[in-house]
């Protein structure tokens, strides 16, 4: 489904990514592992096209989508739940849900996956009318995956679901991730929290200073002693 | 009686300003850009309506509206042209170019057309209203019944209207606009239509009002509109609204105190006293500069 082919990435002056592939099929759940600051929201953004890749190429379905525009790459399909959720704090939870389907036309479509949301997430559908600004971290996270639901997306990129919330709360959203893989929706997640990650997903590569240093599948990692080490929290 | 009808001056004064106003808070609040060529954007209202009622002798309604629209046209033009290659640029260089603009836009109206006055005609019959004992000249209706209307459709285009939506998501946070799939130039140059087109409108409106109107008529108004913009909070549209307002009441009521030649001044002190006291104005939010 998705195919990234050697890209080259910088941000600003830094050399973020170099030489990095990967893979990932449809219906898949693929994690992205590694430390702060190695490269992962980075190839996130080159993918939804916040970054434009200076070599290389990115295949969407058989497209070459790498340096598209955003509002070009969220129409085909792509959707994207940033670091540090991002919701649009002054505005209500309904209408961040609407903005997520800025680009959808079909009014009773729209009508439906927002109730789906709501199913999903009904402490959002008590608080639709609230300012998202108000709601707690792991409520403003449900938030910002309910918006990139309503694009209908076939691939959805997460980056750093679990990122300040209560294990409790991580627990849930990973429920939820692996929830809405299950009802069709391919995912690329980012995580520096491999334990979880690896448990819910299929595949995984580790990336360590802009490069993909190993990869596999998940249980494979699980167990391999160089993960372990590094980001499992040792033995 | 004489206060009421004071007040109802300032009002008068206060919506021209808010129109203005409105403009500068739209496009600081979507690229924290002071658009200091807003107020020539304004002249350019007053003239184009001016040309259209005097010369081409269509009535007041059809003049706002074609107004409204050059200066819509305008207002995206000096954004494509001028600003929007300094996106990524420093704050000054935004700021130098937009005082720039302002100079070209200026000198320009006066190579073609010279500096000379001109005198709007007269729209409306001059007739006051007498309502319960206080005397409400016409023109007055006219400007708050235009000022009411359009305040009430850009309320109704920012809360209700996909692009005013798209709007508030842009100013918010650009990147996270984007990934909805927004269009963010295009929002961009939406916001510097609807407050060229709001300027524009003040513009006729002034020249009703005031009936003179030159080529530099858009520095002074165009800096109270700014400091009315500040006064209610920059990047909040109801702030700019109350803004506008107030500061016409004030000076009005300056006028009517006897200090009519520190009417001025008092913008300025207005401006200095919300500085020192409250630098985010009355609707403004305390935000922190993000590294």
């Amino acid at each position: 489904m998705l195919k990234v082919d050697n890209i080259d990435v910088f941000y600003g002056n830094i050399h973020a990514l170099k030489d990095v592939s990967l893979e990932v099929n449809e219906g898949e759940i693929v994690t992205l592992i590694g430390a702060n600051g190695a490269g992962k929201s980075t190839l996130l953004k080159t993918l939804s096209g916040l970054l434009k890749p200076k070599k290389g190429v990115v295949l969407y379905q058989s497209q070459q989508i790498g340096g598209k525009p955003a509002q070009a790459i969220v129409k085909n399909g792509i959707s994207h739940v940033p670091e540090g959720r991002r919701v649009f704090s002054t505005m209500s939870v309904e209408e961040n849900l609407e903005l997520g389907a800025y680009l959808r036309n079909d009014r009773e479509g729209i009508k439906k996956d927002m109730a789906n949301v709501y199913e999903l997430f009904p402490i959002l559908g008590e608080r639709r009318k609230q300012p998202s600004g108000t709601l707690s971290g792991g409520e403003q996270q449900m938030l910002a995956m309910g918006r990139a639901l309503m694009a209908k997306p076939k691939l959805l990129l997460l980056d750093e679901p679990s990122m300040g919330l209560a294990p409790l709360i991580v627990k849930k959203i990973f429920e939820i991730i692996k929830m809405v893989n299950e009802q069709g929706t391919t995912v690329l997640l980012v995580e520096q929290n491999a334990n979880m990650a690896l448990s819910i997903a299929n595949r995984a590569y580790v990336i360590e200073t802009g490069k993909i240093v190993l990869s596999g599948t998940a249980k494979e990692l699980q167990e391999s002693e160089q993960v372990k080490a590094a980001y499992l929290g040792g033995l | 009686m004489e206060w009421i009808q004071q007040l109802v001056n300032g009002i008068s004064l206060g919506s021209i300003y808010a129109l203005i106003a409105l403009g500068y808070t739209m496009v600081y609040g979507i690229i924290k850009l002071i658009n200091f060529a807003h107020g020539d954007v304004f002249m350019l209202g007053a003239f184009i309506g001016f040309y259209a009622i005097a010369r081409w002798e269509i009535g007041f309604f059809p003049a706002l509206i074609i107004a409204m629209a050059l200066c819509a046209i305008i207002g995206v033009v000096i954004e494509r042209v001028a600003y929007k290659r300094l996106r990524n640029a420093t704050r000054i260089a935004a700021l130098i170019t937009a005082i720039g603009v302002s100079l070209l836009i200026e000198n320009v109206v006066i190579y073609f057309r010279g500096a000379s006055p001109e005198a709007y005609p007269e729209v409306l019959p001059e007739t006051s209203i007498n309502i319960l004992g206080v005397n409400i000249s016409s023109i007055s209706i006219l400007i708050l019944a235009v000022t009411i209307v359009l305040m009430i459709l850009l309320q109704f285009i920012v809360h209700k209207t996909k692009i005013g939506k798209a709007m508030r998501a842009v100013s918010l946070d650009p990147d996270a606009a984007r990934l909805m799939g927004i269009n963010v130039d295009n929002t961009i140059s939406a916001t510097f239509a609807i407050g060229s087109a709001l300027a524009g409108a003040a513009g006729v409106i002034f020249g009703v009002y005031y009936t003179r109107i030159e080529p530099l008529m858009g520095v002074l108004p165009g800096l109270k509109a700014f400091i009315a913009a500040v006064f209610g909070g920059i990047g909040s549209i109801p702030g700019a609204m109350v803004g506008g307002l107030s500061l016409g009441v004030v000076e009005t009521v300056v006028s009517a105190l006897g200090f009519s030649l520190w009417r001025d001044a008092a913008a300025f002190v207005i401006l200095i006293l919300i500085l020192i006291l409250k630098p985010s104005g009355i609707f403004g939010k305390n935000t922190r500069e993000k590294v």
